[in-house]
């Protein structure tokens, strides 16, 4: 067993856990934060991405122990005082979801894509590329798609009105 | 399904996860990124095991250059060799295999010591290692020591490395003036591991080609390297692969078709150095 202490969503949490506890695991059984999902749990799908130290894992493929320490971001953690993060406006605005399923892991693979390439807005055949480890069943990717290039718009402005 | 592993333990620094490594006498692996070796877990691929998480262990991470060499730490992300000023400018076959690599998430996480150790035949940076004819350096109980990639990649999913041995960088040589060097690979979906893939470094003095995806390990194709420094074109190299790799038929595509993959790449790669 192993004690594991971590920020999730802002708040430290303390647990014991099995050694070979996922992250993924953890964050659902554990704390009950059942919007990062698990599809295959071998890193091909994408469902469970969450952020650790501000960067896009796949969080069936790392441990709950390796995960001690660090700064962890769910889904749950991107809406502030009510307000939808512009990823999940987007979303919300341009229809990039059927079942959603995959929908939770699409937005943590985009604000960290977004992030990674600057904050500005991202061109529809670079978010295509960037989506390769995220699998939708549903919708043939275009909302989704279109979603996250309004989302780097929006954020690129944030950014811009900002400095 | 839930993850195989029988027990985890941080080791401090380089010292305390070679002697966790020893007292575990074989029944204990190095977890670096973990992005195939979770995986496996996951899938009962892998036994049960114990888990030696050397994350924590900074002389393992970093890039730097040591006179004609770049030393890349074993930790290094895929994401930081994708990224790194250094290894685009010295070793630009690297920084070409990196964002080649799965997905920007595993990037974020995976280790160039982890790809080496874990000895993919699909994999990019073995073969890179190869094509660039760098040096593996490993160390154990009884101290360091310095393996080519020649010798490092044994068979498949196999290596060098004793068992009380771990990566802990490698050295690869900087290109000199005039040397050009592509990595490229054709897959049937953006981030699968590849069908074939060639690695090659054309160097004045002479070409390596490394294949990976087309064998039991990189493989270096030297039947078309010694027809390529004699003057022979293209077309005329490729037809030489077949003596070379060892492609085998699998449920993704058949020998030939990797062959013929091969040939393709060949050609591709020499036009792209050679432009």
């Amino acid at each position: 067993m192993a004690e594991v202490s971590m920020v999730v969503n802002g708040r430290t949490v303390t647990r014991t856990v099995e050694d070979r506890t996922l992250l993924v695991e953890f964050l659902r059984e554990g704390l009950g934060l059942t919007g990062t999902h698990v599809g295959c749990d071998t890193s091909q799908c994408g469902a469970c991405v969450v952020h650790v130290d501000g960067k896009a894992v796949k969080s069936c493929t790392m441990l709950a122990a390796q995960a001690s320490g660090s700064d962890v971001t769910t889904i749950e953690g991107l809406a502030s005082g009510g307000e939808l993060h512009p990823v999940q406006a987007a979303f919300k605005e341009h229809h990039g979801l059927q079942c959603g399923f995959c929908t939770p892991g699409m937005i943590m693979a985009a604000v960290d894509m977004i992030a990674r390439h600057g904050g500005g807005a991202l061109d529809e055949a670079t978010i295509r590329a960037e989506l390769e480890g995220n699998i939708c069943r549903c919708t043939g990717y275009h909302n989704i798609v279109k979603a996250i290039a309004a989302a780097s718009e929006t954020m690129a402005g944030m950014k811009t009105a900002a400095e | 399904m839930k993850a195989a592993a029988a027990g985890y333990i941080r080791a401090n620094d380089l010292p305390h996860a070679i002697s966790l490594l020893e007292q575990s006498r074989g029944e204990a692996r190095i977890l670096a990124g973990g992005q195939s070796l979770i995986a496996s877990l996951n899938l009962r691929l892998a036994g049960e095991t114990a888990l030696i998480d050397i994350n924590g262990v900074a002389e393992l991470s970093g890039i730097e250059l040591v006179g004609e060499q770049l030393r890349i730490g074993a930790l290094t992300r895929h994401r930081e060799l994708a990224s790194s000023d250094l290894v685009a400018r010295h070793v630009p076959a690297i920084a070409q295999a990196a964002p080649l690599i799965a997905h920007a998430a595993i990037r974020n996480r995976g280790t160039i010591g982890g790809s080496l150790a874990y000895a993919d035949p699909a994999a990019e940076l073995p073969a890179c290692m190869l094509a660039l004819d760098a040096q593996i350096v490993v160390r154990g109980p009884a101290g360091e020591r310095r393996v080519r990639a020649g010798d490092f990649f044994v068979d498949l999913f196999t290596t060098d490395l004793a068992e009380d041995e771990m990566i802990v960088a490698v050295e690869v040589p900087v290109a000199v003036a005039g040397e050009r060097q592509a990595t490229m690979e054709l897959a049937r979906r953006s981030g699968d591991y590849a069908l074939a893939g060639i690695v090659l470094v054309d160097r004045p003095s002479g070409v390596r080609a490394a294949f990976f995806g087309v064998g039991p390990t990189p493989i270096l194709a030297t039947g078309a390297m010694a027809a390529i420094d004699r003057g022979a074109s293209p077309d005329e190299a490729a037809a030489l692969l077949e003596g070379d790799l060892q492609p085998l038929d699998d449920v993704h595509a058949p020998a030939a078709v990797r062959l013929h993959l091969a040939r393709v790449l060949l050609r591709r790669a020499l036009a792209a150095t050679r432009s």
